[in-house]
């Protein structure tokens, strides 16, 4: 009997038998195929555990939603802190908790920066910047990246993957223009006919494995928006917030962007809120029709409330500091385990404490979660390119704790080569 | 991860921080060589001597202690004369004894939390400072709050001093805003290795509390005894340069000078040619009322001179006084002249004998001060070693200030700011703090047998494990993404591809 006070199940196979009829059958089985039964039930820290009671150490953190750790001591007395005065609040309204955190977070960013626009989740921030870019633009076109994703609202889903697109009708191929990655040829002719709104960039593309941009790419890429008159807009939703050493990944490619979304680690999993900062240029809307973009839970000001935390705490010296320490402990220990399997852990990507893992095998990376799973650590693999693993840990952890994520992972990828081995010897034989 | 409870005081959770990134610090610390360490040491002893003027006059400025010259001196010695003392020790590289057999590794505490006084704010930063760097520690100051903008802008200044001559960022960092709760909260994090106390008693008692490994030291309330055998012009100049130095603050002072009748009244004349002030009776009771307000200190007054003092006590005393010495009878713990006190205001008894004598200091070490300090000025070795053996301190200074005697600068003690007070003194620490109190050795031992051989290790350096192994280094400024693959490397894995392209084809 699993009690959870406001709910029970009898035991984790009623749980998932319920989990398949009530909620969603295939993403229920997908898993349990994949060989990972995990029902996350207490979360503290980096720290997971299974209904079982087993715990796993979280390295994917939900694309960077607990990069301060999951429940967070200071986000949790914040939040209980803000309970006592304020609630989501009203959209119609100009609001405390949420003109201040515009104000810290335009502060954080480029000086063109000037206004934000808040949404409920990742998903409808892209959206806002999407329509923001158009209206300011007076043009449909959005160029994004072959294999990008920016999530699954509306317009968002229209940029990416036709994956997640095609399943409900919502690829419109005719306003949404994909480009291959550190391809600047190819941009260009997507932006030369100046009939673009925006070019779209996750700053380190984290569905598609987290290939790294080549050096100047997202400046060039910049400069050509500039020379066509489109629009730029970085997706810092898995990269922002000192997860590659500095807040925003895009200003270490020295490039100011028109307009930034964040979402997930703003408010460290406690009170979603997701956020698109725009520049003067894009403020058109907000001055000609505010009411444009309704949202009733978006920007929520309990939200806005642990943003101010999370923006606070992601700001502090010692975060940044700890965070070059970790990516370098991280690039020595991952190139050493490198050294033993050369043939197999074929590539490294990294900034910061953003990791992408290469194996030589299709899917290789789902051999190697299955292994990590099994020992003590959840990471998963990139739905657009399963041979690179997502690998990225939090930013604020211990020495002890990165000497443990990097021998339990030596061990995995350990066991996941003597599988691959052994299937190519299978393969060989048949 | 840092675990916070619910009720932790303001700033804990960033001071946890602190503490966290000063560990990641110390890890890599660790590893520096001595080379690597002497420039750091030279660097930052250049720095702190540099701007010893500047945070002697603020200190006086914030904390309204003390003297600004004798500062000066305080934070020399504890910068560029603390460096020059230690340059050739090494607390750093392994120490091979080839007759036992054993390798000695010195290796780190990890973090120290230090606390440092509001009477000696920028010699005891200094000193903890470079006692961290010399022995590869990372350090968090918590400063009083008294002295807390001098010692957060000394404490900033030489962390840049070190990690621009190549020390891991947030080596040295500060506690900016201390406060009881936080300073509690700080020393029994588990991340803290050590606490390193400096103040009060209840501050050192939290220490030895807080569960965490702690150097902390006791109070002191120096007896300085003078026989009949003495140099008494050389002791009453002794005495009163000791006693006014920096207006009395540093815990070694003389408390109370104990002196043999029969040379009474001359030391009474050469204190007075000295600027000593040796109040009448209606002086000592106009002192008492007014500096010991119900029989305690006035906390206000430390580190004031003795005109201060005389004027806040409505005594009338000459414009060259730099002490004011008290005569009374009794040593007990009521009378408050018996207790430590840190002004210029020096207690004095006269006593029949050396017997006598050796039993009024007992009586002032009673009170309080046991451990600490005591000095001597006496030409008979027979009564100096008695008195050292009769009486509870671990140090006596012979014939010599006990201000600076004591903390090893006119002695050959280990020059110190931390004056450990042992058993005695319920500290862990019977010595003046030197840096070999902040590391252990790991010793590495073979077998004692002499038919087996012991390796050798000269010229290895730790850590490295083959000549591939990269030097350690501080994370660079900027964090780069990672560097393009190394092009043998991408040669090898597309040969390895293309012979599994062949397997797989076959």
């Amino acid at each position: 009997m699993y009690d959870y006070g406001f709910f029970s199940y009898e035991s984790k196979e009623d749980m998932l038998e319920r989990s398949r009829a009530f909620w969603n059958p295939n993403k229920t089985d997908f898993w349990q195929d994949a060989g990972i039964d995990l029902v996350i039930d207490r979360r503290e820290g980096y720290y997971l555990w299974d209904m079982a009671g087993r715990r796993l150490i979280d390295v994917h953190l939900n694309g960077g939603t607990y990069n301060l750790g999951h429940r967070n001591p200071e986000l949790i007395s914040t939040l209980e802190q803000a309970m006592q005065h304020f609630d989501m609040g009203n959209h119609h309204f100009p609001a405390l908790a949420r003109t201040a955190l515009a104000e810290a977070l335009v502060k954080t960013c480029a000086p063109n920066m000037q206004r934000v626009i808040y949404g409920a989740a990742g998903g409808e921030a892209i959206d806002i910047a999407i329509k923001t870019a158009r209206h300011t633009k007076q043009r449909r076109k959005i160029v994004s990246l072959v294999k990008a994703y920016h999530g699954h609202t509306g317009l968002a889903v229209g940029t990416g993957d036709d994956r997640f697109s095609k399943l409900f009708l919502a690829d419109h191929p005719e306003e949404f223009i994909n480009v291959p990655f550190n391809d600047l040829n190819a941009m260009e002719d997507a932006l030369k006919g100046r009939d673009v709104a925006a070019v779209i960039i996750e700053s380190i593309p984290a569905t598609y494995g987290f290939p790294l941009p080549e050096p100047g790419y997202l400046r060039a890429v910049k400069r050509l928006c500039e020379d066509y008159d489109a629009l730029y807009i970085a997706d810092e939703v898995q990269t922002g917030l000192m997860r590659t050493g500095e807040m925003w990944c895009v200003s270490k490619s020295g490039v100011e962007p028109d307009i930034m979304v964040i979402g997930k680690g703003i408010t460290g999993g406690m009170y979603p809120i997701s956020c698109t900062i725009v520049s003067e240029e894009c403020s058109g809307w907000l001055k000609e029709d505010g009411f444009g973009h309704i949202t009733t839970a978006g920007g929520s000001e309990l939200g806005c409330i642990v943003g101010l935390k999370v923006l606070e705490i992601c700001g502090r010296p010692e975060v940044r500091s700890m965070v070059h320490y970790m990516a370098e402990r991280f690039q020595q220990g991952l190139r050493q385990i490198q050294e033993i399997y050369p043939d197999w852990f074929v590539g490294i990507r990294q900034d910061g404490v953003v990791m992408g893992l290469e194996f030589n095998h299709p899917t290789g990376a789902k051999i190697v979660m299955k292994h990590l799973y099994a020992h003590g650590i959840w990471a998963i693999f990139s739905t657009l390119d399963a041979r690179i693993l997502q690998y990225k840990p939090g930013i604020l952890l211990s020495p002890e704790l990165v000497d443990e994520i990097l021998d339990r992972t030596e061990i995995a990828i350990g066991k996941a080569y003597a599988e691959w081995k052994a299937m190519s010897r299978q393969e060989v034989t048949a | 991860m840092i675990e916070l409870e619910r009720h932790d005081p303001p700033g804990a959770a960033r001071a946890a921080m602190m503490l966290q990134r000063a560990h990641w610090a110390a890890e890599v610390f660790a590893r520096y060589d001595r080379e690597r360490v002497v420039q750091i040491l030279d660097a930052v002893a250049e720095a702190a001597e540099a701007h010893a003027d500047r945070y002697a006059e603020e200190a006086v400025a914030e904390t309204g202690m003390g003297v600004v010259e004798h500062k000066v001196l305080k934070n020399r010695m504890l910068s560029r004369g603390l460096w020059d003392h230690y340059r050739d020790h090494d607390f750093v590289s392994p120490r091979i004894d080839h007759d036992a057999k054993i390798l000695e590794l010195p290796r780190p505490a990890g973090v120290i939390f230090a606390l440092t006084p509001v009477t000696n704010p920028i010699a005891t930063v200094y000193f903890k400072i470079m006692l961290a760097l010399m022995t590869r520690n990372a350090i968090v100051v918590s400063p009083h709050p008294g002295a807390k903008v001098v010692c957060a802008d000394a404490v900033r200044m030489l962390s840049d001093a070190a990690v621009h001559a190549g020390a891991p960022d947030g080596c040295i960092q500060i506690v900016e805003e201390p406060s009881i709760p936080l300073i509690e909260a700080l020393m029994t994090d588990p991340t803290t290795d050590v606490v390193v106390a400096t103040g009060g008693t209840g501050v050192v008692r939290a220490a030895y509390r807080s569960g965490n490994p702690a150097i902390g030291v006791g109070p002191g309330n120096v007896p300085s005894f003078v026989d009949s055998t003495a140099d008494i012009a050389a002791t009453a100049r002794h005495i009163i340069d000791s006693k006014s130095f920096d207006n009395s603050i540093l815990c070694t002072n003389e408390s109370v000078v104990i002196v043999e009748e029969e040379v009474a009244d001359q030391l009474e004349r050469e204190l007075r040619k000295q600027g000593g002030h040796v109040l009448d009776q209606a002086e000592v009771e106009l002192v008492r009322e007014h500096l010991f307000p119900e029989g305690r200190m006035r906390l206000d007054l430390i580190g004031k001179s003795a005109l201060a003092l005389a004027e806040v006590a409505h005594v009338k005393v000459p414009a060259n006084t730099r002490v004011l010495v008290a005569p009374f009878s009794l040593v007990v713990p009521e009378e408050p002249l018996a207790h430590e006190k840190l002004l210029p205001l020096l207690g004095l008894v006269r006593v029949p004998n050396t017997r006598s004598g050796i039993s009024a200091a007992q009586a002032i070490l009673r009170i309080t001060g046991a451990g600490h300090s005591a000095s001597i000025h006496s030409r008979d070795a027979r009564t100096i070693m008695a008195y050292g053996a009769a009486i509870k301190v671990l140090r006596v200074s012979v014939n010599v200030g006990n201000s600076l005697g004591s903390a090893g600068a006119l002695t050959n003690l280990a020059p110190t700011m931390t004056i450990g007070t042992g058993f005695y003194g319920r500290s862990s620490l019977g010595e003046n703090l030197e840096p070999r109190h902040l590391i252990n050795l790991m010793r590495v031992a073979y077998n004692a047998d002499a038919s087996v051989p012991f390796d050798d290790f000269t010229g290895l350096e730790p850590w490295v494990l083959d000549a591939a192994t990269p030097a350690v280094s501080a994370p660079s400024e900027a964090l780069s993404a990672s560097p393009e693959t190394d092009p043998l490397r991408e040669e090898i894995r597309k040969v390895i591809l293309e012979e599994l392209k062949e397997l797989t084809r076959q």
